[in-house]
């Protein structure tokens, strides 16, 4: 076949194949010749915005400690006898007792039989019923609601009302989720619009918990970093948001601000005043409010209290609260429950235009409908053991154990890092975690930077090779530029954690010494 | 649109259920409501397995307890050991309880005949609506010119195609076959493709089998065709399975996707790109409420499937609840347990049930002139077709409804009998179906086939 024959063969094959067919990537040839198939999804045909999705608390540095259990339980030799996951708000992973209260009537919920077994108390039986005369067939396995079983919201709206001092709330704007992670990523997919220099800017802490992150880049959206202020104790300061926001202008559409008290990794428990100033700021600038309040039942500090947004903001009269457009957020999962494995959360959105609530009603339906013993946990949760209930006394018992050991540990935790030349630890006033500052020499940084890792990264990376401590770096959530931190939980029991404490200090002086 | 159809229409149940209890009269006393794919709202029983495994590590002092047999302590007590600080309070791994995932690979085999399943292949999800949602996010490209493209079947659920729209992409619908039990032509699958050129980039092909709405089971020699399509025309392939354990028809036998995949061979079972989904919500267990499901992914580029994990674990884990209900599904007591017995006694009811729930809904609607039905081999609906009347049509066109919503918002009214127009799942033009639940107990089925003929022929009377 002469050159010129050849060409219009290919180009006869080539025509005749479908448009399609002709867009996609052409098949590879490997060394011999042989066609070899390209994939029909790839890292070049794939979402690119999911490329940029990290999740550090589940990340690199997690994978690494998995690996190091297994090679623990296959017998290999370690310089320590178990891997300690500091990484992850996982209360009960650390040893805290769920509440019994709570387990007996799920229990009763998902096998009513037992309701004839005397072993049980008598509110735990009741509240069994209630709950399961809201499901349909009287069923755990029903789907519910899409925005959630009926009663369960007006519950939940009680709470509110209850916790708020009177401030109305209306059920309607009540809506289940599965963890506050779902009514979070939720509530972004509607905010998140535009192109190019209209294109969504969300304004986010740093540090944050980097769900927002994540969110925020599958969502291509563009994340708008304003500062904690480190040295007041990872305080929030109006001016910064000023700052941020006023440059964040000239390349996006900034329409939310994100802001998650007490907060996470910083654990700092935003004053009164200030949760007033963010409001205002959000008024004035027209930003959708997003306010994490998960750990709401975590405030350990004195002088520390946790107001709600929504009371605040009810408090603040008409002209903020009629207008400013505010979600609020909660969860099973953390406080004194520590019921993270149930998913359970709910959102109250306030102030939301009608339209666009039928549009995130379409959005939760794809879903159809947050785990069913989540929510009716959420409903104990917020409708607990009252005094003269058979279970009161061992649910206040219960509970007030739990906050008061996280108290201790959260104050163990800050005394002893602060012991340790070269790391510095602002009071851990609520949430779950610490956020202490960390002196990396500049031969270590140089070393990490050769190995192609993140200073933080490399710092945590050694921590858990030798000490068995799985921490996540500071890197993770953000942090100032030439700053190095890592998030602590405060979670093991009392005289474990004074143990990985020391442990940690010790390894500190270690490297500091070895890269000195 | 079609998400305001079912609020007005379950604003309108409510309304009615609310009459009935206020003592209005109506011709029936109470609403039978099989508008959603929900046994146990619909009076099914949950498997009693299940709910003692689940209760036993939701409160551990049951394992004390002699009202609890022991082997549902001892599956209880295994998959405490397995959630870390032994409480299901705990978050598990990103794609699932360890274990469970390997046990989930067991059972893949098992039921392929054999065909190899990676364990790191599987992610254990919140339902499989969740883990679709996912890989959906991965193949689709928002900002991509033209748009990514899905072939979807007609009929088929509206969730996918939500998803789908929500990212940024377009559907292609592909029509079944209604006369030949709602089949799936490849003939009809290169129409759809054709169709898409100059308007969007398909790069998948989501096929649900056994179907919802349509109760088709797909034969062997459709699944290797539609292998083959995809193959050839280079689309990943999503393939819906949870409803593979609701096979009604006689001589029908669920085959999977992996499985037929498996037995091809090289190439095609080295090179086609396919996700199956399974889930505890569809099962005879009918646990949808829990919200747990699975995906497998095969052939799914290394480099791809890390970014797959990240997208997962930003949503932490799966309900744990739902995970016991999943390790309970795959694994189930064997002979010589002592539960067996039970388990088998109610999982073979709930067979039975749907076995002659879709012989009489097959029967009394090709009864009625005016309905037809195909036969309803698998799922867990029924899909009647309504030949309405040009009276009717007009009617519903001056209410500014879709002619099956009248139709539908008429049995409801008249007959409480709460059913899903079949504008609601894409059906050919100027035709129009219900969809109802066929997973339910048979005298609600009874009572539902009987006031749905006394209505059916008043109403073909009146617009006659």
């Amino acid at each position: 076949m002469n050159h010129g024959t050849a060409l219009l063969w290919k180009r006869r094959a080539l025509s005749s194949l479908s448009a399609t067919r002709r867009g996609l990537p052409k098949e590879k040839m490997t060394e011999n010749g042989v066609m070899s198939r390209a994939k029909v999804l790839t890292i070049d045909t794939m979402n690119p915005t999911v490329k940029k999705v990290e999740y550090a608390v589940r990340g690199p540095i997690v994978q690494r400690a998995v690996e190091l259990e297994r090679e623990l339980s296959e017998g290999m030799k370690k310089p320590f006898a178990e891997v300690i996951r500091a990484n992850i708000g996982d209360a009960h992973a650390m040893g805290q007792q769920p509440i019994t209260f709570f387990r007996q009537v799920l229990a009763l919920c998902s096998y009513p039989e037992l309701l004839s077994d005397n072993t049980f108390p008598e509110d735990a039986k009741s509240r069994a019923c209630r709950i399961l005369q809201s499901c349909g067939g009287n069923s755990l396995g029903a789907y519910s609601a899409s925005q959630g079983i009926d009663s369960v919201r007006h519950d939940v709206a009680r709470y509110i009302e209850r916790r708020d001092g009177g401030v109305p709330c209306d059920p309607d704007d009540i809506y289940l989720t599965t963890g506050a992670s779902d009514g979070i990523v939720t509530m972004l997919k509607l905010l998140v619009c535009g192109e190019g220099a209209g294109r969504t800017g969300v304004m986010i802490s740093i540090p944050q918990y980097p769900l927002y992150s994540a969110a925020l880049a599958e969502l291509g959206a563009v994340q708008i970093n304003y500062y904690l202020n480190e040295e007041k104790c990872w305080s929030l300061d109006i001016s910064e948001l000023q700052r941020a926001l006023d440059e964040a202008r000239r390349y996006c559409n900034p329409r939310a601000l994100c802001i998650i008290n007490p907060g996470n990794p910083t654990g700092q428990v935003q004053s009164r005043e200030c949760i007033e100033d963010v409001i205002r700021f959000a008024a004035k600038e027209r930003l959708f409010l997003m306010a994490d309040e998960v750990y709401q039942d975590n405030v350990y500090a004195d002088g520390c209290q946790f107001h709600s947004f929504k009371k605040v903001l009810f408090e603040m009269g008409p002209e903020y609260s009629e207008t400013v457009e505010l979600a609020s957020f909660h969860s099973t999962s953390k406080c004194y429950m520590g019921e993270c494995g149930f998913r359970g959360g709910y959102m109250e959105i306030i102030n939301m235009d009608e339209e666009v609530k039928a549009q995130l009603t379409k959005l939760l339906s794809v879903r159809l409908c947050p785990p069913v013993p989540g929510q009716a946990l959420m409903d104990l949760v917020v409708n607990p053991p009252r005094p003269g209930e058979p279970s009161y006394d061992s649910f206040i018992k219960e509970r007030t154990a739990t906050l008061s050991a996280l108290a201790e540990k959260a104050k163990l935790t800050e005394q002893v890092l602060n012991t340790v030349q070269g790391i510095s630890c602002n009071p851990v006033q609520g949430a779950m975690y610490s956020f202490p500052r960390i002196t990396i020499p500049d031969k270590a940084i140089n070393e990490a930077t050769d190995q192609g890792q993140l200073p933080d990264m490399f710092y945590c990376m050694k921590m858990l090779e030798e000490t068995g401590i799985c921490l996540v770096p500071g890197s993770g959530f953000g942090q100032k530029d030439g700053t190095y931190h890592f998030r602590m939980t405060i979670l093991p029991p009392r005289d474990k954690l004074k143990i990985l404490l020391n442990k940690v200090k010790e390894f500190h002086q270690k490297f500091t010494q070895q890269y000195s | 649109m079609k998400q305001l159809e079912y609020a007005f229409m379950a604003k309108l149940a409510i309304h009615i259920k609310e009459q009935l209890r206020k003592g209005v009269k109506k011709p029936y006393k109470t609403i039978i409501d099989v508008s959603f794919g929900d046994p146990h709202k619909a009076g099914v029983k949950p498997l009693t397995f299940a709910r003692q495994v689940i209760a036993a590590c939701t409160y551990p002092k049951l394992m004390n307890s002699d009202k609890l047999p022991l082997d549902a302590k001892q599956r209880a007590q295994w998959l405490l050991d397995r959630c870390p600080g032994q409480s299901v309070g705990s978050y598990t791994a990103t794609a699932g309880i360890p274990e469970t995932v390997h046990k989930i690979s067991a059972f893949i085999t098992r039921r392929d005949g054999g065909a190899p399943s990676d364990p790191k292949n599987i992610f254990i999800t919140a339902g499989s609506q969740w883990a679709l949602m996912n890989i959906l996010n991965v193949l689709v490209n928002k900002q991509a010119s033209p748009r990514t493209g899905v072939l979807t079947p007609a009929p088929g659920h509206d969730k996918a195609v939500l998803s789908i729209v929500g990212m940024g992409g377009e559907t292609i619908p592909y029509y079944l076959t209604e006369e030949q039990g709602w089949a799936l032509q490849v003939e009809e699958l290169q129409r759809a493709l054709d169709s898409a050129q100059g308007v969007c980039k398909p790069v998948a092909l989501y096929v649900i089998n056994p179907g919802n709405p349509a109760g088709h089971v797909q034969s062997r020699k459709s699944i290797q065709e539609v292998i083959r399509f995809v193959s050839e025309k280079r689309l990943f392939l999503l393939a819906d399975e949870v409803y593979q354990d609701c096979v009604q028809g006689e001589n029908t036998e669920f085959v999977s996707y992996k499985r037929v995949l498996n037995e091809m061979g090289p190439p095609f079972s080295e090179t086609v790109e396919l996700a199956s989904f399974h889930s505890v919500s569809k099962s005879v267990m009918g646990e949808c409420g829990l919200r747990c499901g699975y995906v497998e992914l095969v052939n799914v580029d290394p480099a791809v499937m890390k970014h797959i994990f990240t997208l997962f674990s930003k949503g932490s884990c799966s309900p744990v609840l739902g995970q016991i209900a999943l390790d309970v599904m795959i694994n189930p007591p064997q002979p010589g347990d002592p539960s067996y017995t039970l388990y088998n006694q109610e999982t073979q009811h709930i067979r039975d049930m749907l076995i002659q729930n879709a012989k009489r809904v097959y029967e009394v609607v090709n009864s009625l002139p005016g309905l037809s039905c195909q036969p309803v081999d698998g799922g867990a609906f029924a899909f009647p077709r309504v030949f309405l009347p040009p009276k009717a049509i007009k009617k519903a066109k001056d209410l500014g409804m879709e002619p099956d919503t009248f139709y539908s918002v008429r049995l409801l009214e008249e007959a409480g009998v709460f059913v899903r127009p079949g504008c609601g799942y894409k059906q050919k033009k100027d035709t129009y179906h219900i969809r109802f639940c066929i997973m339910t107990p048979r005298d609600m089925m009874d009572e539902l086939l009987g006031r749905l003929t006394s209505f059916h022929r008043k109403f073909m009377m009146d617009f006659a």
